[in-house]
């Protein structure tokens, strides 16, 4: 009797259960608004992990003079921020702060404070900074997920934000403390791209209007933007030769370039560039371009002769490729419009900098890429990325052909500079995700049309309460299945096995703030070497306020931020003249080293020295730079007095010239009575394997004044000059 | 050296002073016995005396006067005195007494007074025990004032070998308790020698009014120096559990200076870690169950920290980035939860919140305490005892979800000692009903923050109501409810289907044909009901333009519903019947299979077209 009371209840709770069961289209939205809410919490919470092993902090070196520029716009208001003249730096020229940098980062990080302070949550402004680069990634994931829907669809568009969510080569710029202005410049770039795709595919003002914002956010915040001028202009361009030009996209590009451009134009740092520069002129010769093709379009509609239009056409085009070729010859040659930078031309011709320009080529992020770095930064997603574009030449749409050249363009750019495997991240994630999105969605329908065939069950009796509906396979295809079955366990396999690597890649690589360095002892215990900090610190707490500090740029922005203290040169680089000074001197004997430093007011030295503890990105390692640098301005420092055949050494058989220049006395000064490592002789440089040339160092002029505990920073006080009596 | 030779001139001066001072003594008083002990160990000079007073006069006196020099007195920073009853081992101290400056007239700038009030007078012939301690900074001189690296670190102290005092002493000694055997020099007088790391003056016997004998004493300290120029001490108080302390040291060194160049090779290599010209760590003893302890200063965590803690007192010992040497600053904050019961208490109706006000550093002298009192918002009547005089003020801080602000009790005080970590009590009026203001804050601010959204999503935004798209949209709407209406009425009869396949299960299990028969007619009679209210939903979805795509569907499903209605009921007619005519199993079965199998093929193409609508 049970059993004959429980059936009729079983009907009715499976009955209930139905009623409750959500629409398809309501289960599909459930999934997805789920999914891409934990993308987002994703792709903040990966990047916390250098929170988690060190600290709350600002990394490296740019973000410091962001962090100390966003504390002064919080502090004295925007307008004092637009007009700073920074005496701190570039003692004794200064610097026009307000006028030489992108402010996005700054006035967005500032916009985040105020308003949480509006919403009294009295959070440190550090905090803010620090978390800034991980929001804007979980942005950029919803942007990838509405870029992936547009270009492919929804499913795509998952996959995107999910790969972009933890992909490391997006990563290794956006952790927690990395805040520097790619954090939200590639939120800013792929915002702006989406929005343009968006307005060709439908032609609107309004999406078109978006974009130009979303270009003038990019332009504000990263210097990258010239990439979206020149990328934009270049689609243009490609539509109109493939015979794709329309309306919607005279529409888009005309209101993005004319608002865009003068939008960003209110960028002090970016200025006239736009009509100006010899970088910006592509996206007005197509803009030009654009008018001759919609004037022709209209002159074809007025004339009904193909003949005479097609004369129409040549003159047309001669005369107007004739008017722009004349106007670009004039503008250069009367310097009206500026030749391309050192920077843009390194891009074209990897080898220029290396050849022309030291002080880009000694930046490590300048160099060209490693096929390792790749394999490191996208992992599975180099495999996906030309499945991904045979998916998009096979289904070639506006906003396929973008995502292609976008994908093309940027890996290029990639190949040419490390830090640039940044710009191609999206571009990689994207398309790649519509492999993943494709190949999965085809090989799940085929397993789902198998099922659904064959229902035909057959009951075998009345008695019998269970209808075993027998799924009788469709022989004609046998393997199908379960081939299907064997690739979709793949595809999650190489996903997941993608998964693993980008939590192990930004766990062990990424998520080091490079100010504090750490090391496994002998015990598998953790040391943390805090040299830079205590270095900065002892700068700031003793001594004078006004004293000036010579170090090689890479730490300028570091002193100014940390110590406090006036510095001479820093990583800004604008003016390589002042550089090659400090490298000049840097690379002198003391005597004359001493007079260039009592030139320009120097009361400290400070030097990286990773002798001690076997760091190997120290000022001696740098020190060719150095000389290079200063060599380029001031012919007197010349490369070969550094090298023994050719060789940088600094045992015995370093030149004398390398033995006795300021630098080497430095870093060496009293480290040939101290014993480095056991069963080594005194002098044992850890960093370079070998006992240094010159143990008995002598100043004469210069006396330290502060080393710190792993000697990896060595401060020196400048003597004033004897008394001449 | 100026300082040193200021201090000569003032010694001189007073001397003079001395000299000329010819009026009597202020009372009858005797000291009959002064034994002064001065602790300089630290950098602290703690002057510990003991006196015996007799009343000789012939008036009960009911104050007493204590003496310093000026020079000693610009730099006490704290002073309590006490009386004590009996002798020897069964002697007991009791309560402090109240001292004040005083000014009497006629007297030399170069010597202050303090009047200390006795528990009662004192009548003629009485003895009195009177013990003093006084704590004076700033007194140990570094000489010489700059120091490399390498020196040892010496320092003077200038006192007099005799007790200045308005009264007649019968009976004085004096000893000074130095941190280590190591004495550069000092003045030598009769009865003074030297006993190890002390050196002793006296006794003396039947010293007249205002005896000075000035000595100076040169010898090694290797204390830490360690001065807190300005410490802010923030104790914020959270009726969630939790009195959060954050504390602001400005810390210098105020040894001797560093002169010449600093060598980490040599500070390294020098086996003693206790650098002797400059110190490498700070002891802070915290209060038990302290927890959250976090050390910290502008640019970041200050690794170099270590604790230890047991259930009477935690311990932690603090490390700045860089050793400090004379004349060498730094900044630090240090913070720490306390558990609220430890410290908060009821009396009256009032709350008061018992903690102690100086800084948990040991041998730290604090040239300016700011002590801020931060209470939960809402606190009311707020008042404030402590054991000395300090500068009291009012301030409001704002902290997460304040409107009003928290009132903050801001408490300042120059020269503090570690004697002066003493209790203070903060009383105040708090409603417990207040705690929920915050929470209910951020529950409001969702709700608001969502209610925008249900609105948007709920309400009719659009500008023009008779547009042709508006107009298209509101009938698609109203053709989607339709649908959904229709298909509940169709899963409706699909249960009632398997309700009727239910009983044929039953049936089959116990021949009860009645009941079988009855559910049948109570399905039939369902179905009917709902396939009248189908009628006129179809009707108005084929009056619809929009749904015109879809409504030959619909129909197709309501006609396939019907046709494996009637099937369900031929099949069931059929089984019942075969019962009645009581057949076998095997051939109702046969009789029903082909009914059975179009039933199947219905149900499944009913299922199809379900799934079909609902997709749109």
């Amino acid at each position: 009797m049970a059993a004959k009371k429980a059936s009729p209840d079983l009907v009715n709770s499976s009955f209930s259960f139905k009623s409750l069961k959500l629409k398809t289209k309501q289960q599909e939205l459930l999934l997805r608004v789920s999914i891409l809410g934990l993308v987002y919490v994703l792709a903040f919470i990966a990047r916390l992990f250098s929170v988690l092993r060190y600290e709350s902090m600002i990394h490296e070196f740019d973000p410091y003079f962001n962090y100390r520029t966003t504390l002064f716009l919080t502090e004295k208001g925007f307008y004092e921020f637009w007009n700073w003249f920074d005496s701190e730096s570039w003692y004794p020229l200064g610097r026009i702060i307000g006028g030489t940098l992108y402010p996005g980062l700054m006035v967005t990080a500032a916009l985040i404070y105020w308003t949480l302070r509006f919403l009294r949550f009295f959070v440190h402004i550090r905090e803010v900074c620090v978390l800034t680069a991980p929001f804007f990634a979980s942005n950029t994931t919803l942007v990838a997920y509405f870029f992936g829907k547009e270009i492919w669809d929804t499913g795509a568009g998952l996959v995107a934000a999910a790969l972009i969510a933890i992909c490391p080569g997006y990563i290794s710029r956006s952790v927690a403390g990395s805040y520097d202005n790619e954090a939200v410049a590639i939120f800013a770039l792929l915002l702006t791209f989406y929005l343009f795709v968006k307005a060709v595919k439908t032609g609107s003002l309004s999406w078109a209007l978006g974009s130009a914002f979303g270009y003038f956010y990019m332009v504000s915040a990263w210097g990258g933007y010239v990439f979206i001028i020149n990328l934009v202009p270049l689609y243009v361009l490609v539509l109109l030769i493939t015979g794709r030009y329309s309306m919607r996209l005279y529409v888009a590009y005309n209101c993005m370039y004319i608002l865009g451009m003068l939008l960003a134009m209110q960028i002090r740092f970016v200025g006239f560039q736009h009509v100006q520069s010899g970088e910006h002129m592509a996206a007005m010769g197509v803009f030009l371009l654009m008018q001759v093709f919609y004037f022709l379009d209209w002159v074809k509609h007025q004339l009904n002769d193909t003949k005479l239009f097609q004369t129409f056409l040549r003159i047309t085009v001669t005369s107007a490729i004739l008017v722009g070729g004349i106007a670009l010859g004039v503008g250069t040659a009367s310097g009206y419009i500026s030749p391309w930078t050192g920077r843009f031309y390194s891009l074209l011709d990897p080898t220029y900098a290396k050849d022309h320009i030291p002080i880009i080529a000694s930046v490590s992020e300048h160099q060209p890429t490693a096929w390792s770095s790749f394999m490191f930064d996208y992992h599975i997603l180099l495999f996906l990325f030309p499945a991904g574009l045979y998916f998009c030449f096979k289904r070639l749409s506006d906003a396929t052909i973008f995502i292609v050249m976008y994908g093309l363009t940027s890996l290029y750019f990639a190949g040419v500079m490390v830090r640039l495997i940044l710009v191609a991240t999206p571009a990689v994630c994207l398309i790649s995700a519509i492999a993943v999105s494709a190949t999965v969605k085809n090989l799940t329908s085929l397993l789902r049309t198998k099922q659904k065939v064959p229902q035909t069950g057959s009951t075998k009796g009345v008695g019998s309460s269970k209808s075993s509906s027998k799924v009788t396979l469709d022989q004609s295809q046998p393997f199908h299945k379960n081939g299907a079955i064997a690739l979709l366990v793949g595809v999650f396999y190489l996903l997941s096995r993608y998964a693993i690597h980008c939590t192990w890649v930004t766990s062990e690589a990424y998520s080091s703030p490079s100010i504090v360095l750490a090391a496994r002892g002998a015990h598998g215990n953790r040391i943390i070497f805090d040299d830079y900090r205590e270095a900065y610190y002892w700068l700031r707490q003793n001594t004078p306020t006004d004293a000036k500090v010579m170090s090689w740029w890479d730490y300028g922005y570091q002193i100014t931020a940390m110590g406090n203290r006036t510095v001479i040169v820093d990583n800004n680089t604008w003016n390589n003249t002042h550089i090659a000074t400090v490298g000049r001197a840097m690379s002198s004997y003391e005597d004359e080293a001493y007079d260039i430093m009592r030139s320009l007011d120097v009361n400290y030295v400070l030097v990286v020295f990773g002798g001690v503890t076997g760091y190997s990105s120290d000022d001696i390692n740098k020190f060719l730079w150095m000389v290079r640098i200063g060599g380029g301005v001031y012919p007197v420092i010349k490369e070969p007095d550094y090298l023994v055949n050719g060789e940088f050494r600094v045992d015995k058989g370093a030149s004398p010239k390398m033995l006795n220049c300021l630098m080497y006395k430095l870093c060496y000064y009293r480290f040939g009575e101290l014993v480095t490592e056991y069963g080594k002789p005194t002098g044992y440089d850890r960093a370079r394997g070998v006992e240094i040339g010159n143990k008995d160092i002598k100043l004469e002029h210069l006396e330290e004044a502060y080393t710190t505990s792993n000697w990896i920073v060595r401060i020196y006080r400048v003597k004033p000059p004897t008394n001449r009596l | 050296m100026k300082k040193n030779s200021s201090v000569v001139v003032d010694l001189l001066l007073l001397l003079l002073a001395i000299t000329v001072l010819a009026t009597p003594a202020f009372s009858d008083l005797v000291l009959s016995k002064v034994e002064r002990r001065i602790d300089v160990t630290s950098q602290i000079a703690r002057v510990t005396k003991t006196l015996k007073v007799v009343n000789s006069g012939s008036e009960s006196v009911s104050e007493f006067t204590l003496t310093f020099p000026k020079f000693l007195s610009n730099n006490l920073a704290y002073l309590s005195v006490s009386h004590s009853e009996g002798k020897g081992k069964a002697k007991r101290s009791l309560a402090n007494l109240s001292v004040k400056e005083a000014h009497p007239k006629g007297m030399p700038d170069l010597i202050s007074f303090y009047s200390v009030s006795l528990p009662k007078p004192l009548s003629k012939g009485d003895t009195l025990t009177l013990e003093v301690v006084a704590a004076f900074t700033n007194v140990l001189q570094p000489f010489p004032e700059k120091i490399t690296q390498r020196d040892i670190h010496l320092v003077m102290l200038q006192e007099s070998a005799q007790y200045l005092s308005p009264y007649v002493v019968e009976s004085q000694s004096l000893s000074i308790k130095l941190p280590n055997a190591r004495i550069e020099s000092y003045t030598k007088l009769e009865n003074s020698k030297v006993q190890g790391s002390e050196i002793k003056y006296g006794p003396y016997k039947n010293l007249a009014q205002y005896s000075y004998a000035p000595i100076v004493v040169h010898f090694e300290s290797k204390a830490a120096f360690a001065v807190a120029e300005r410490l802010v001490r923030e104790i914020e108080v959270s009726h969630w559990g939790n009195v959060q302390v954050t504390e602001h040291y400005n810390l210098v060194h105020r040894g001797a200076q560093l002169k010449g160049e600093f060598s980490r090779l040599e500070y390294q290599d020098r086996p003693n870690p206790q650098g002797v010209s400059a110190f490498r760590h700070l002891l802070a003893r915290l209060p038990p169950r302290a927890h959250s302890i976090y050390y910290r200063d502008d640019i970041g965590n200050i690794s170099t920290s270590q604790m230890q803690s047991d259930s009477k007192k935690t311990e932690l010992l603090i490390e700045p980035r860089f050793p400090l040497f004379g004349g060498w600053k730094t900044f630090f904050t240090i913070g720490y939860g306390l558990p609220l019961s430890d410290f908060l208490f009821a009396s009256e109706g009032k709350r008061f919140l018992d903690i102690s006000f100086g800084s948990p550093m040991i041998d730290l002298v604090t040239e300016k305490l700011i002590v801020q009192v931060v209470l939960p918002e809402g606190s009311k009547d707020i008042s404030v005892t402590t054991p000395f005089a300090v500068k009291q003020s009012h301030e409001i801080k704002y902290s997460h979800l304040d409107i009003a602000g928290r009132p903050v009790v801001v408490l300042e005080k120059n020269n503090v000692v570690p004697d002066h970590n003493q209790k203070i009590q903060v009383y105040y009026k708090f409603s417990n009903i207040n705690l929920l203001s915050e929470p209910l804050m951020l529950i409001t601010g969702f709700f608001v923050l969502f209610i925008p959204c249900i609105i948007y999503t709920r309400a009719d935004f659009s500008i023009s109501k008779s547009s042709a798209a508006y107009l298209a949209k509101l009938q698609w709407d109203e053709v989607l409810a339709t649908l959904q209406e229709v298909q509940n009425i169709i899963q409706k009869c699909l249960a009632a289907h398997d309700k009727l396949e239910a009983s044929l299960r039953d049936l089959s299990r116990t021949g009860d044909i009645q009941t079988c028969k009855a559910a049948r007619k109570s399905t039939d009679s369902l179905l009917k009901d709902l396939s009248k209210e189908l009628r006129p939903l179809l009707a108005s979805l084929q009056s619809f333009p929009s749904a015109s795509q879809i409504s030959p569907k619909v129909e197709e499903l309501v006609a396939k519903e019907r046709e494996l209605q009637e099937k369900l009921m031929a099949k069931h007619t059929t089984v019942v019947e075969g019962y009645e005519k009581k057949s076998s199993g095997r051939d109702i079965e046969n009789r029903i299979a082909s009914q059975q199998q179009k039933i199947i093929a219905l149900r499944q193409e009913v299922d199809d077209l379900l799934e079909f609508i609902d997709e749109i």
